[in-house]
């Protein structure tokens, strides 16, 4: 148990079991699943939600209901909505512990209103058996002050070869399966993995990208990979890949998600199949409609991602894939490493960024320029990626956890990758004034960050 | 001209690459490498004007003709000169790039000069140290001083870059002497063309301000210059043409192909040459047509020319901790 969590432990805080409820009132309450959007307040009481809704809405609404013994929290007009479920976090626990830890990746989590995340299997060694999925589950207990779940690899050690146990997986705890960071090429391996899967009533989530098209490339395709003289990945990598994909999926049955979509011909290709009646949905990352290939400058590594950066033509897209709900989920892609790993040419450098902390603040970016409401913003990220696996977070209900987070969306800050929480400091949004901060993350009733 | 540079200075204190230099920058690189092609013409080829500097040589992939360039530029300026080859397997990762950079720019260095097999590389180590930095070619990046030293000797034989039409021939995809010639020639008004198997093209090519063509005698029709590049088998992953034999076929230069260009056209090739492959000795060795031996004594004047401008700015090396 971490020093915090034992204290946490000494003195019970309100709202959690064997301590008085807490009321907090004066919010503006935001319930995705419903769209509802006003003024309100939850009661929380032994970690759960014991009532919400707009008679909580002013500060003196508890004596009004007539309870006693209560603390009450004023939020002061601040948002509060279901805590954020990141469904593609690299925790890189076990193996890669000087990266990030299932504790600081947490700890990154809470400071980003995120109170469930979901992590990819491409550890060492990779989660590909059911004993290491639950010894995550029980490092993460331990130490980890947010809600850890974790998908499993699809084939063994990420080969793309041999199916994994995947009922004995699922058992263990595993949402889902993916080979991560590489697509499952093969496509008589991704037509049994989809079957298989659906057994256990398992989604496969697909990194969507046609190896033998992406595998030298480093960057987008087009004219700044071509100044720049880096070798490049072409656009249509993805699309081909979902085309495939949902083939197999009309084939074989079962559930298939893709993460990370960057093109917009991948976004058109998932919307016909959804027109169709498919079961296919994908997310995407802060990093596809917030960025376009340009970051990358002059050989910016932090802006060296997989899928990489792409044209402002289909950085559009992702946006209105959101907007239209082709995009079914926001999720960060949180990809911590160590300076060493990107303190290199840009070619050798490794790909990925922070996300886990920025995630809120870089979605709401697409709120304040009238792209999204705030309630189809939060959607994406509560709801949506908690019904994609099946999970029961990401909601306001009577009874549920009370997993909440409490944030002014107007509040501006700078990103700075120093005050970050995460272990590393790999943000490529470092810099870039933001609006909207966390004040209160709540994990279960009990605050595991506050400003 | 609105150039923001003092006069004799550049604005940048390195030289990373021709994409960003300016016309007026250019020329008062070519005008001074004009100077030193008369030095180096003299029986006393040697000046004390960077006495007491001192140049390191830090060649992180192979070199034989540039690194010779370099040394003796900087010897005929009366500079030291050492030489690293890191070519071995430990140094040619990046970590100790950035190691080898601090460690080199404790000894206080006055200029390094720095070819490195990736794109970037050599901009990595710029911003990592004190002294100046000029590129000695990149990955796929950017090779400045060839591309400086081919606009030399195209303007003592033609008088001008302006106007006239530049073919770049072959292996366009690897070749960082094709990127920095197309943004050095642009700035200085001539016309690009590049020619070469759609498989050698980067994308979006045309984005840089040439013209694409992949037939020999379409793209030469009216060339003043014709550039022709190494095919560049060591950066290859994959098989980008079928064969060689094939490749001389559609995209080597030869008598009848060259009879397409203008007929006072002038052959020139980055070295080294591989007869046969991209080029037919006959006209390589063409002493009316071919350029190439220029190109490589144009080559030490221009690098001179860097020299002598980059080590203007430093003042004093005093300083640090």
């Amino acid at each position: 148990m971490s020093p915090a969590m034992a204290k946490a432990a000494a003195k019970p805080q309100p709202g959690t079991p064997g301590a008085p409820p807490i009321a907090y009132v004066g919010a503006r309450l935001i319930d995705p699943e419903h769209g509802t959007d006003g003024p309100g307040g939850v009661i929380v009481a032994d970690g759960r939600i014991a009532d919400f809704g707009t008679h909580l809405a002013r500060p003196g609404a508890v004596a009004a209901i007539g309870a006693h013994g209560m603390e009450v929290h004023d939020c002061a007009g601040a948002c509060l909505a279901p805590g954020l479920v990141d469904i593609r976090v690299q925790a890189r626990e076990p193996g890669e512990e000087h990266k990030e830890t299932l504790a600081t990746a947490a700890d990154a989590a809470a400071a980003g209103g995120v109170t469930t995340f979901v992590c990819l299997p491409n550890t060492q060694p990779v989660i590909d058996d059911a004993a290491i999925v639950e010894s995550i589950a029980r490092r993460a207990r331990e130490n980890a002050r947010v809600h850890v779940l974790t998908y499993a690899a699809a084939t063994r050690g990420l080969q793309g070869r041999e199916l994994t146990e995947m009922g004995l997986l699922a058992e263990a705890g595993a949402v889902g399966f993916t080979d991560g960071t590489q697509a499952i090429g093969d496509a008589g391996v991704m037509r049994r993995a989809l079957a298989y899967a659906a057994n256990f009533a398992r989604p496969i989530i697909q990194h969507a990208e046609e190896p033998a098209l992406a595998r030298t490339g480093v960057m987008n395709a087009g004219e700044i990979a071509t100044r720049l003289g880096l070798p490049s990945i072409p656009p249509v990598a993805e699309v081909m890949m979902v085309e495939r994909d949902i083939r197999l999926v009309e084939l074989a049955r079962g559930r298939l998600h893709f993460g990370h979509v960057s093109t917009r011909a991948a976004i058109e290709a998932i919307r016909a199949a959804k027109a169709r009646g498919l079961p296919v949905t994908a997310d995407t990352a802060p990093h596809y409609f917030a960025l376009n290939e340009i970051a990358v400058g002059d050989y910016r590594t932090f802006a060296k991602v997989s899928p990489p950066l792409r044209s402002e033509v289909d950085r559009q897209a992702v946006v209105a894939g959101l907007a239209d709900g082709t995009i079914d989920a926001i999720a960060s892609d949180h990809a911590p490493h160590d300076q060493d790993s990107k303190r290199l040419p840009f070619a050798q450098a490794a790909f990925g960024t922070l996300g886990l902390e920025t995630m809120l603040a870089i979605t709401l970016g697409l709120v304040h320029g009238g792209q999204l409401s705030l309630s189809a913003a939060l959607r994406l990220m509560t709801i949506n990626p908690a019904r994609l696996l099946g999970l029961g977070a990401g909601r306001i209900a009577k009874g549920g956890p009370a997993d909440l987070v409490i944030f002014d969306p107007d509040r501006a800050w700078k990103i700075d990758p120093a005050k970050l929480r995460s272990k590393a400091k790999n943000s490529v949004f470092d810099g870039r004034p933001v609006q909207g901060r966390v004040l209160r993350t709540l994990v279960a009733g009990a605050p595991a960050f506050a400003v | 001209m609105t150039d923001s540079h003092l006069p004799g200075r550049l604005t940048s204190r390195h030289i990373l690459a021709t994409e960003g230099l300016s016309p007026g920058e250019i020329t008062l690189l070519l005008d001074l490498a004009e100077a030193y092609v008369e030095q180096n013409r003299a029986v006393e080829k040697k000046t004390a004007l960077l006495r007491g500097r001192t140049v390191v040589n830090l060649f992180f992939e192979n070199s034989t003709r540039t690194r010779t360039s370099f040394e003796l530029a900087a010897k005929r300026l009366g500079a030291d000169v050492i030489n690293m080859s890191a070519e071995g397997s430990s140094v040619r990762k990046g970590e100790t790039l950035i190691d080898t950079a601090m460690t080199l720019n404790a000894m206080r260095p006055d200029v390094l000069v720095v070819r490195h097999s990736e794109s970037g590389a050599v901009r990595l180590l710029s911003e990592k140290v004190d002294c100046a930095v000029v590129n000695g070619g990149d990955g796929t990046h950017e090779h400045p001083t060839q591309a400086l030293l081919d606009a030399l000797a195209i303007r003592r034989r033609k008088g001008r870059l302006q106007g006239l039409l530049v073919a770049i021939c072959g292996d366009i995809l690897h070749s960082r002497v094709a990127r920095s010639n197309i943004h050095l020639l642009n700035a200085m008004g001539a016309r690009v063309r590049v020619i070469g198997p759609p498989t050698l093209m980067p994308s979006q090519i045309d984005r840089l301000g040439v013209e694409v063509f992949h037939d020999m005698a379409k793209g030469l029709d009216g060339c003043d210059i014709v550039m022709m590049l190494r095919l560049q088998t060591e950066r290859m992953q994959g098989q980008f043409v079928p064969s060689i034999r094939e490749y001389f076929r559609f995209y080597g230069l030869d008598r009848i192909k060259l009879a397409h260009a203008k007929p006072d056209a002038l052959i020139m090739h980055p070295g080294p040459m591989n007869r046969g492959v991209e080029i037919d000795s006959e006209v390589a060795d063409d002493i009316d047509r071919s350029l190439i031996r220029e190109q490589v004594e144009m080559g030490v004047a221009v690098r001179m020319a860097c020299l002598d401008l980059l080590t203007r700015s430093i003042v004093s090396n005093v300083g640090g901790p």
